[in-house]
């Protein structure tokens, strides 16, 4: 086990963040107060109890799912996206480190990070909604789980993408939607029954539904369910990350 | 003695069919400067990227300090730094930074002591606490090979070290290679200026189309391929070679304008005071003399050529 390596490609990455603290901690705790101010007290105020949750508690776990995916998928992309577009990463590859350290190493820093600004967002939202957690291991096992998962997934599309469009588009086109549609702003129950169906193939429905029954105890689907997938989800990030580093895909010609 | 690296049968074809590297076999031993000569698109880089781990081979095997590069990865990788062709440096970070990274990333604790040395040797002290992106192009290069030296390897690549690189940095350069070498450290260097191979390396390898056409030990090679010239500026023109002249390495340029002699220097005799008296003998006159020392250059060209 190199662990001075790990370190050193963790430490780089958390140095990184501490660079860029406006983008990574202030930006989506700013887009988080916005979302509060509007659909918590303007909208949310004329919104009947979903369940028995106040509308603008209710919210609260899909918009800390919201920040968690698009930025655990925005760090670990454009972390190893970086050195491969400047041509950095041959340091990486000719390191005497084995493949499951490079992602200790580069996905554990963007789950940290990830990590950190759900628990920031977290307490933010004490400032605008009272709200208690039911279930606070869940709570931040779910919290922890999303971070690892969704930080892998973008550390693929960081090696798949071969430029900065590329980078961008599966955030902006696809995972954008999902979590819009996943039940961030309402129960899946709202919805009429074709939708509801439909709405059962979006892998984020699962998150933000085991994550509020984090915290409330109701959800959409079973909590067992949502765990599943995203182990589901898990594993298989983890087996396209091993072919990826067998067959060398985008690093080693 | 076992050597440094052993290159064995490997070949590498890339997914479009093309084939970089055709069945090279190559030893290099402890301590030795070994330059690697070729043309673009020779394969040069392609060998070395592929002994360092960033490219696959397709088959063969390669030993890095005794340890195979696929089943020992960890242990040959850790033998071996690299400082490749292309400048890649993180603009963000300072240098300071950037070589405790490397560091640690090839599995060594850190060692302050050590890095400084290096950041010294390199005349990168003063700049320790620079972003990178501040620095010049030649003080990004010598960032780059600080990031090489700083896991202590025993084998140092060097891809086309001093392209674009200022006479000076040049000149550092050549002595800190020489002063690796004496601490033991195998150097394998890739140049285009064969007059950088010609000042430092002990051992020459050819490589044209993916191939070995050559190893030799350099001065054996400027000894066998190498000659000397003399030219002759003729006061008037010559329409033929006089009989009393007539020789092998004797010639009258085109335009009967020159004479050019070729010798072996290394010979005691090389003939130049016998042909001297014979032209004063004979009456020709000429208003200019000059010799020149056929360089590995000319070798080289000559061999690539073929």
């Amino acid at each position: 086990m190199n662990f001075y390596g790990v370190s050193a490609i963790y430490k780089f990455e958390m140095a990184r963040m501490k660079r860029t603290l406006m983008q990574s901690i202030l930006s989506p705790v700013i887009s988080t107060c916005l979302y509060f101010v509007v659909f918590g007290s303007a909208i949310g105020a004329r919104m009947g109890d979903i369940g028995d949750v106040p509308y603008g508690a209710f919210i609260i776990p899909g918009l800390v799912m919201l920040s968690l995916l698009m930025h655990s998928i925005s760090n670990a992309s454009f972390g190893i996206y970086m050195p491969k577009f400047s041509g950095t990463v041959y340091e990486v590859l000719s390191a005497p480190i084995s493949y499951i350290e490079v992602i200790l190493g580069y996905v554990g820093a963007a789950a940290t990070k990830s990590v950190i600004l759900g628990l920031i967002i977290l307490a933010t939202s004490k400032f605008f909604v009272d709200y208690s957690i039911l279930h606070p291991f869940w709570m931040v096992s779910f919290l922890v789980l999303t971070s690892v998962t969704f930080s892998l997934f973008g550390f693929i599309i960081g090696i798949w993408a071969d430029n900065f469009e590329k980078l961008q588009v599966v955030p902006m086109m696809i995972v954008t939607p999902l979590v819009f549609l996943g039940g961030t702003f309402y129960s899946i129950d709202m919805l009429p029954e074709v939708w509801q169906t439909i709405s059962l193939f979006n892998p984020v429905v699962y998150l933000i539904s085991g994550f509020r029954w984090a915290f409330f105890g109701v959800s959409d689907v079973h909590i067992g369910i949502s765990l599943l997938m995203t182990l589901g989800f898990l594993t298989a990030c983890l087996v396209t990350i091993s072919w990826i580093f067998k067959t060398g895909y985008k690093l080693r010609p | 003695m076992q050597p440094e690296i052993s290159v064995k049968n490997l070949n590498k074809s890339y997914d479009d069919g093309f084939q970089a590297l055709k069945d090279i076999n190559l030893d290099i031993s402890r301590g030795e400067i070994f330059a690697l000569l070729g043309p673009n698109g020779a394969g040069k880089t392609t060998l070395i990227s592929i002994i360092c781990g960033l490219v696959n081979m397709s088959s063969g095997q390669v030993l890095a300090a005794g340890n195979d590069i696929i089943r020992d990865y960890r242990k040959a990788r850790q033998a071996i730094g690299l400082v490749p062709q292309e400048l890649a440096t993180d603009s963000f970070e300072t240098v300071w930074a950037a070589v405790s990274f490397s560091r640690g990333l090839f599995g060594k604790p850190a060692n302050p002591a050590h890095i400084e040395k290096i950041l010294k040797a390199l005349s990168l002290w003063d700049k320790r606490n620079n972003h990178i992106m501040t620095l010049s192009g030649g003080m990004k290069r010598r960032v780059m090979i600080a990031k090489a030296l700083s896991h202590e390897p025993r084998i140092l690549f060097l891809d086309e070290p001093t392209a674009g690189v200022d006479v000076e940095l040049r000149r550092d350069m050549w002595a800190l290679v020489r002063q690796l070498r004496e601490s033991g450290v195998t150097i394998i260097l890739t140049t285009h200026y064969i007059e950088e191979a010609e000042e430092m390396a002990d051992r020459i390898g050819v490589i044209r189309q993916g191939e070995i056409i050559l190893v030799e030990d350099k001065n054996r090679l400027m000894n066998k391929l190498g000659k000397k010239e003399l030219r002759l500026q003729l006061q008037n023109k010559l329409e033929f070679l006089p009989p009393e002249l007539a020789a092998e390495s004797l010639e009258l340029s085109e335009s009967g304008h020159e004479l050019i002699y070729t010798f072996n220097a290394q010979h005691e005799q090389t003939g130049i005071a016998r042909l001297l008296r014979t032209l004063g003998d004979l009456g020709i006159e000429y208003r200019d003399l000059k010799t020149r020392e056929s360089s590995l250059e000319d070798i080289f060209v000559g061999l690539v050529r073929q």
